[in-house]
């Protein structure tokens, strides 16, 4: 396997566009004769289906939900970043670059996140242009707000419904070309695996969710926009749906996976109340701006908040960063909120939770300025824990939310396996170690409004395709491996469900391979995963049959993946012997106790080979240069 | 705690289906609904019988994928709340509830408390957009947008498609569902230009699916987890007779 990022030579702001005259064009009369495949209806899926199917392409788009608008892209709440400089605050394409490379804890390309750089203003003019109702000031203008500690306000925003509102007006594009015959749109369908005809990506199996039937479609390009594997960890906040069975069929058919060890943590969640929890819910990041975060100074300390005096408590953001205090950026929250736990010092019954207190805020600013600010978030908190937020304070632990990691692709988006494209969340490509927040949104529209769009193209103007249809024995082959594997799931009737098994998988993965990470307990986990696994395959309990809605059947080859996905992240895991971004090897830190990059080693895309059942995978090196952006260790202090 | 739940059981849509009873003993007051029926599921299965089948994907109340009937109410008892959100602090120690499928003819049964809401995506289908391809977009803020206007436009675009509006309507009526995407985009200049094509369409798919027309009962935005309001019907109907008329 050879990497080759395909990144064209010139200066940065030059690229795309050079790219782009370069590129191959597919006559339009011809364009109605190809086949597209799209998997997955969310920001990058559904507004990639909906513009091939514009430019005339023959678009099939599979979603796993009941209707392409639920695709999780749906839960995202804060905003979308662009460099519009309508602030006049000083923002430019060059500033939106600089601070997700360096966001990024720079693992990123250049190339690529100059490009969601440039393309971020034409997205928000296309996402109003569909009638997107972003927020507007008084005089009719967009509105925008600063977001993720950014220094310019450039986060576009419709309440705290952005990611809904944008899948929506990419759900309506699509609907339009499902009504003019351009797309055929398959709900409750899951792609199971991909099917490679010399060399090439020809298509798909799936299975109908509803009435268990395997089928093969054929195409002459396949996009996966199939999310990212956040739920690897059993909990996170990921709708519990959104899987890595897509990307990781697409792995074990030779497309190299990217950095999986690069997942991000989000500090401000609500904690786990007791072991039936089967999601955790994000509060908004925006409450740290007011709220005073805190533990008990003693361990064990189990009075109730307001019976703990104030030279008992201990404000350790502030304490230890006096500079950034409670506002640090996400991961130096999360490893602190671990730490403090770690000691004993967590607060709540389960002892995983720090303070996120207002008292401070209400008594300087009044109660109705912290309803006004945060008066819905509140509400929100107050229905999951029954808990009174201006009386008592928040409880809050970090939790798993996006993966940053994903299919190696190069700057046209595709990966190892020529004819197979990954977009969104489910590729590696601009986030790098650490994803800023407001970018995830704009990088899903990016890739299928304006990127995908001309690479699927200049692919299929070059790759002279033959004619493939289902009776190829590559889709045989294909459908007899997904239905054996369906009747093995079904025939092993041992005792344990599908999400008893999730359940510890997920605890291990988030004990050694979340927040902070060591090699010995890498290692560790890495046993014990393969120990669990093999309990999986011998003790697992589906019932129902195959030809029906059997949803536990459906989980039970999710996390067949996850499981083998959880050992990856561990091998990746333990081959970066360094700090950078949301991966944090507690070996490596300053002596403050902060990530510790190694650039002279590790400035490089780790992309994995898989080589078989029981092989071991293959690591390439992609070397990440930086021209412009220059690597510099971050400091909050 | 302890609760009793009726569940409605049904295979497929061919087979007829039942109410089933069953005790939950470890229920725990700060469960959410969708997780008591997780807890119900594993005892289930570790039984050796099928579990309930039932919709859910986010469990934050946006992606709008549950929903099911609590003692004839779509989403249960609490206000503006979807079935995920809900928990079962709001119900009491002991008590019996009927858990059923949203009951429409529009929304054919899959199983147990899964329906079919394709109908739903047809009507979008139908004209719910503005057609403008991507790359032909101008400048974002050269449309000048009042506020008021851009958060009335939001309040109705708010709709997350769950269908409740449907099963609580005594008709099966999805006129709050086709009146918030009508009025989401007619409350906008981007939405004028297919403005009266996109009422007469969307109304038209919305007969052509089988779901009854709308009484003005309001039994819909009385379950809304959305609250979306009535008002967007009365502009559904403003814009499908305006539409009418100069479509003659």
């Amino acid at each position: 396997m050879k990497l080759d990022s395909k990144v064209p030579a010139g200066p940065i702001e030059s690229l795309w566009d050079q790219a782009r005259f370069d590129m191959k064009l597919v006559n339009p009369a011809n364009k109605r004769k190809y086949t597209i495949i799209v998997v997955g209806s969310g920001l990058a899926g559904g507004a990639g289906a909906a513009t091939l199917a514009e430019l005339g392409y023959n678009v099939k788009c599979f979603c796993f939900q009941d209707s392409p608008r639920r695709a999780h892209s749906i839960a995202a709440q804060g905003g979308i970043n662009a460099a519009k400089n309508y602030q006049n605050d000083g923002d430019s394409i060059y500033r939106l670059f600089y601070d997700t490379v360096k966001g990024g804890d720079f693992r990123s390309r250049e190339a690529n996140v100059y490009r969601l750089a440039q393309i971020s203003v034409n997205i928000i003019d296309q996402c109003v242009a569909q009638g997107v109702p972003f927020a507007r000031e008084y005089g009719g203008t967009l509105a925008n707000r600063s977001f993720g500690g950014a220094q310019v306000s450039r986060t576009f925003y419709a309440r705290g419904q952005t990611g809904q509102q944008l899948l929506l007006g990419a759900y309506q594009a699509l609907e339009r070309q499902v009504a003019a015959g351009r797309v055929t749109m398959y709900p409750r369908t899951e792609m199971l695996d991909v099917v490679v005809i010399n060399g090439r990506a020809r298509g798909i199996v799936t299975r109908d969710l509803v009435t268990g039937k395997i089928e093969s479609h054929a195409a002459d390009a396949v996009a996966l926009g199939t999310g990212g594997y956040g739920n690897v960890y059993y909990l996170s906040t990921n709708a519990k749906g959104s899987n890595c069975t897509a990307a990781w069929r697409s792995y074990k058919k030779g497309a190299a996976f990217a950095n999986p060890c690069f997942t991000q943590i989000h500090p401000t969640c609500i904690p786990v109340s007791g072991d039936y929890q089967s999601k955790l819910t994000l509060m908004s990041e925006s409450l740290r701006n007011d709220g005073r975060i805190w533990v008990p100074k003693k361990a064990g300390d189990k009075r109730p908040p307001g019976q703990i005096p104030e030279e008992e408590r201990d404000y350790y953001l502030e304490r230890k960063y006096p500079s950034f205090g409670n506002l640090v950026p996400r991961d130096v929250a999360s490893r602190n909120a671990k730490a403090v736990c770690d000691e004993g010092r967590g607060v709540g019954e389960t002892g995983l939770g720090v303070y996120l207190d207002f008292a401070d805020a209400i008594r300087r600013l009044g109660e109705h300025v912290i309803r006004d600010r945060y008066g819905n978030l509140f509400e929100m908190y107050e229905r999951i824990t029954d808990e009174d937020p201006y009386k008592v304070p928040m409880r809050i632990y970090p939790a798993i939310h996006y993966a940053m990691g994903g299919l190696w692709v190069d700057y046209n988006l595709m990966t190892t396996i020529p004819g197979l494209f990954a977009i969104g969340e489910a590729n590696f490509s601009d986030h790098g170690a650490n994803r800023l927040g407001a970018s995830a949104l704009m990088q899903g529209l990016s890739d299928g409004y304006f990127i995908i769009p001309y690479t699927v193209g200049n692919y299929i103007a070059q790759a002279k395709l033959d004619k493939v249809d289902t009776t190829h024995p590559e889709f045989r082959n294909a459908e007899t491996q997904v239905n054996c594997l369906t009747k093995r799931f079904l025939e092993i009737k041992g005792k344990r469900t599908v999400d008893s098994f999730h359940r510890e998988l997920g605890k291990l993965v988030w004990d050694y391979c979340g927040m902070s990470r060591t090699a010995s307990g890498l290692e560790f986990a890495i046993g014990k995963i393969r120990e669990l696994r093999d309990e999986y395959w011998q003790n697992l309990n589906v019932i129902g049959s195959a030809d029906e809605l059997n949803q536990s059947l459906e989980k039970a080859g999710r996390v067949a993946d996850f499981f083998e996905l959880a050992e990856l992240m561990c091998l990746d895991a333990l081959d970066r012997n360094e700090s950078c971004g949301g991966h944090f090897r507690e070996e490596y830190q300053t002596p403050e106790g902060e990530a510790q990059r190694n650039d002279d080693l590790y400035s490089y895309v780790a992309a994995w080979e898989y080589t078989g059942p029981g092989g071991d995978p293959v690591l390439h090196k992609e070397p990440l240069t930086f021209e412009y952006v220059h690597p510099s260790q971050r400091s909050y202090k | 705690m302890r609760l009793i739940l009726h569940i409605w059981r049904q295979k497929n849509p061919g087979t007829p289906g039942k109410m089933v009873r069953y005790e939950m003993n470890n229920a725990n007051p700060d469960m959410s609904m969708l997780e008591c029926l997780d807890v119900l599921n594993e005892d289930l299965m570790t039984h050796g019988q099928e579990p309930v089948a039932f919709e859910h994907d986010c469990r934050e109340g946006i992606c709008g994928s549950c929903g099911f009937m609590i003692d004839g109410v779509a989403h249960g008892p609490l206000p503006a709340t979807t079935i995920c959100q809900l928990t079962l602090r709001h119900f009491k120690d002991g008590q019996e509830i009927f858990l059923e499928p949203w009951r429409s003819k529009a929304f054919p049964l899959i199983k147990d408390l899964v329906v079919d809401r394709r109908a739903f995506d047809r009507i979008i289908a139908a004209g719910g957009y503005c057609s403008v391809p991507a790359g032909s977009a101008r400048d974002g803020n050269t449309l000048l947008i009042a506020k008021d206007v851009a958060d009335r436009a939001m309040d109705a675009a708010a709709c997350i498609g769950c269908g409740a509006c449907v099963a609580a309507c005594p008709n099966a009526s999805a006129a709050l569902f086709t009146g918030a995407k009508i009025t989401h985009l007619g409350l906008l200049p981007q939405g004028q230009p297919e403005r009266h094509a996109r009422a007469l369409n969307m109304v038209l798919q919305h007969n052509v699916e089988g779901f009854g027309s709308c009484t003005n009962i309001g039994e819909c935005e009385a379950v809304c987890p959305k609250e979306i309001r009535l008002e967007v019907i009365g502009r559904m109907n403003h814009d499908y007779i305006a539409a009418s008329w100069s479509r003659r």
